[in-house]
């Protein structure tokens, strides 16, 4: 159970790496993407993207509840 | 007509439209409690989407952060950082509180404390702070409801009349319809809200600059330093940045009001499927920083950031069209205002008076308290509104340093059996205490860091040292949770 909870929180980190603990690498304003200061268009790329991630920590989850547990665990939930 | 009048007319309008919406919604249903605050726990997905969305776009946003982009620059990014992680923040602790809710009958968050940690002054401080930090924020509605009025009118009504008159449009609004009501004008709001970030987000950098590429291009030659953190302050740099973006995004759904909202999903499930498309619906944000940003350009010196957005549109577009871009703010203030009136108002009734004072209350006269206490609390936060001037987005960040207070006792209630009723208790009142201390000192930030979150990491560390300075209690959640595990949790 606990090892299951900790795959879903996985896909979830990338999002808070991405956008609030790595701000010194993109907080800049060049290369210019579509006319964007680098780091606006880093921040709006990621909107997009964190929904991603959820829908990873969504399927993990589903799958974790539907198939039978890992070895040695027991009732999903 | 006048340029002024044709666009009041249309402002006003859309307020009616809104109410009527409202006034519609909330007919068809006999208005109990339960109806009126958390609408019988039977929103679907798309309700709850539209509850919660519209928790997003309020004033702060509308006005608020194009107001930052103007004024402060770099560091108003951390409103596009925050909202996206608060909702994967929100897919993992949701479900739970969620299911806990289902469980207990759960109407408010003050209700969750009550059950998990069985002390009603636990409860009873829950529900007082709750209401203490919805003032800022309900504040900050009023205030940008105000700046609608005063810059369609050509500043024929002055900013307090202004205020005044949208504390009459607040709170007859939310007296005359409940939370289902609110849902549905949420829809009127977004769809408005919609058409009028996209057209001004693109057609403003058009008109003046051939395009958005041109206007960030002219933007760093002359203001290139605005464009990063600290931007134009002094102060907010990446610490800032970090420290604020947890503070918030771990503070969303410690709002009264957002907690609350949770409870009228039909299933935990829902509010994860919901959780998982949230962050689109902040992808139109940014429009409003291009707004933002253009008007630096177009009107710089302004005092009042705030303004920049609805100035801009005022002198580049026709007076119709600042009225349906004025129509649109007010019912994106009046939604949400409505929405934390409302929980403030049955807090205060449910969770503060009726237990300490009168425990013999019936159902009907709390809600009925509940109603007159929309027109105090609103009125409190009208008189903040004539007399404060800070920034839309300051009122915001100040608020999230009292209410991210509740995260500790909420997430360690969820997740770790140890955790105890005083523990909690502590944690809240030196978390808030350092909070007000900090920012009343003008000590935010402090050692470059967002005093809230400073507040919160001591808040933590006295959660934990005094639990364990506590004897261990029973876990008002785990009877039921046992049963559950057996029976799965399928909605």
């Amino acid at each position: 159970m606990k090892a299951r909870h900790l795959l879903q929180l996985l896909p979830a980190l990338v999002p808070f790496l991405a956008v609030c603990f790595s701000v010194p690498l993109w907080d800049r304003v060049y290369p210019l993407v579509l006319g964007l200061p680098f780091n606006l268009f880093w921040l709006i790329v990621w909107i997009p993207l964190s929904s991603l991630c959820l829908w990873a920590s969504y399927h993990l989850r589903q799958r974790g509840r539907i198939s039978p547990s890992p070895p040695g665990k027991g009732l999903p939930e | 007509m006048t340029p002024s009048a044709v666009a009041i007319a249309i402002i006003f309008g859309t307020i009616f439209a809104g109410a009527v919406t409202g006034l519609w919604a909330g007919r068809r249903r006999q208005m109990n409690l339960e109806q009126w605050s958390v609408a019988g726990r039977g929103f679907g997905l798309i309700l709850v989407w539209l509850l919660m969305a519209g928790e997003v776009y309020t004033t702060f946003a509308f006005l608020g952060a194009s107001g930052w982009a103007y004024s402060r620059g770099g560091p108003a990014l951390y409103i596009l950082a925050y909202l996206t992680l608060a909702y994967v923040v929100s897919f993992f602790i949701l479900p739970e509180i969620w299911e806990a809710g289902r469980k207990f009958s759960l109407h408010t968050q003050s209700d969750f404390f009550l059950q998990r940690y069985g002390r009603k002054s636990l409860a009873a401080l829950v529900a007082m702070v709750g209401v203490l930090f919805i003032i800022p924020y309900l504040q900050l509605q009023l205030t940008g409801l105000g700046i609608i009025v005063q810059v369609a009118s050509f500043d024929g009504v002055g900013r307090t009349p202004a205020i005044l008159i949208a504390f009459v449009i607040v709170a007859g609004f939310v007296l005359s319809s409940g939370i289902r009501a609110v849902a549905w004008v949420s829809v009127l709001k977004d769809s408005l809200m919609l058409i009028a970030a996209i057209t001004i987000g693109i057609a403003v950098p058009y008109k003046y600059f051939g395009g958005i590429g041109p206007m960030f291009r002219m933007l760093l030659e002359t203001r290139a330093a605005h464009l990063t953190m600290p931007g134009s302050t002094p102060d907010k740099g990446h610490a800032w940045y970090i420290s604020t973006v947890l503070l918030t995004s771990l503070g969303f759904y410690m709002w009264p009001h957002a907690f609350g909202s949770v409870f009228s999903a039909r299933s935990g499930d829902t509010v994860r499927r919901n959780a998982v498309i949230m962050p689109l619906y902040t992808v139109t944000l940014p429009l409003l920083f291009f707004v933002g940003f253009a008007a630096l350009l177009i009107m710089p010196g302004l005092k009042n950031g705030d303004l920049a957005l609805l100035l801009t549109v005022r002198q580049s577009f026709p007076a119709w069209f600042l009225g349906v871009v004025g129509g649109a703010g007010a019912l994106t203030a009046m939604v949400p205002a409505a929405i934390l009136i409302l929980a403030a108002g049955t807090l205060f009734a449910k969770n503060f008076f009726r237990p300490l004072f009168r425990p013999a209350m019936t159902d009907d006269q709390v809600a009925r308290l509940a109603k007159v206490m929309v027109v105090a609390i609103t009125a409190v936060a009208m008189y903040f509104s004539i007399y404060s001037s800070t920034t839309l987005v300051g009122l915001l960040l100040f608020a999230y340093s009292g209410v991210t207070q509740f995260l500790p006792g909420v997430v360690f209630g969820l997740f770790w059996k140890r955790v105890t009723a005083t523990g909690v208790f502590a944690g809240i009142l030196v978390g808030v205490g350092c909070a007000l201390l900090l920012v009343v000192t003008k000590h935010d930030p402090w050692m470059g860091l967002n005093a809230g979150f400073v507040a919160l990491c001591l808040n933590f560390v006295v959660t934990i040292v005094m639990s364990f300075a506590t004897r261990p209690q029973p876990d008002g959640f785990a009877e039921q949770v046992r049963t559950v595990a057996v029976v799965g949790d399928a909605p």
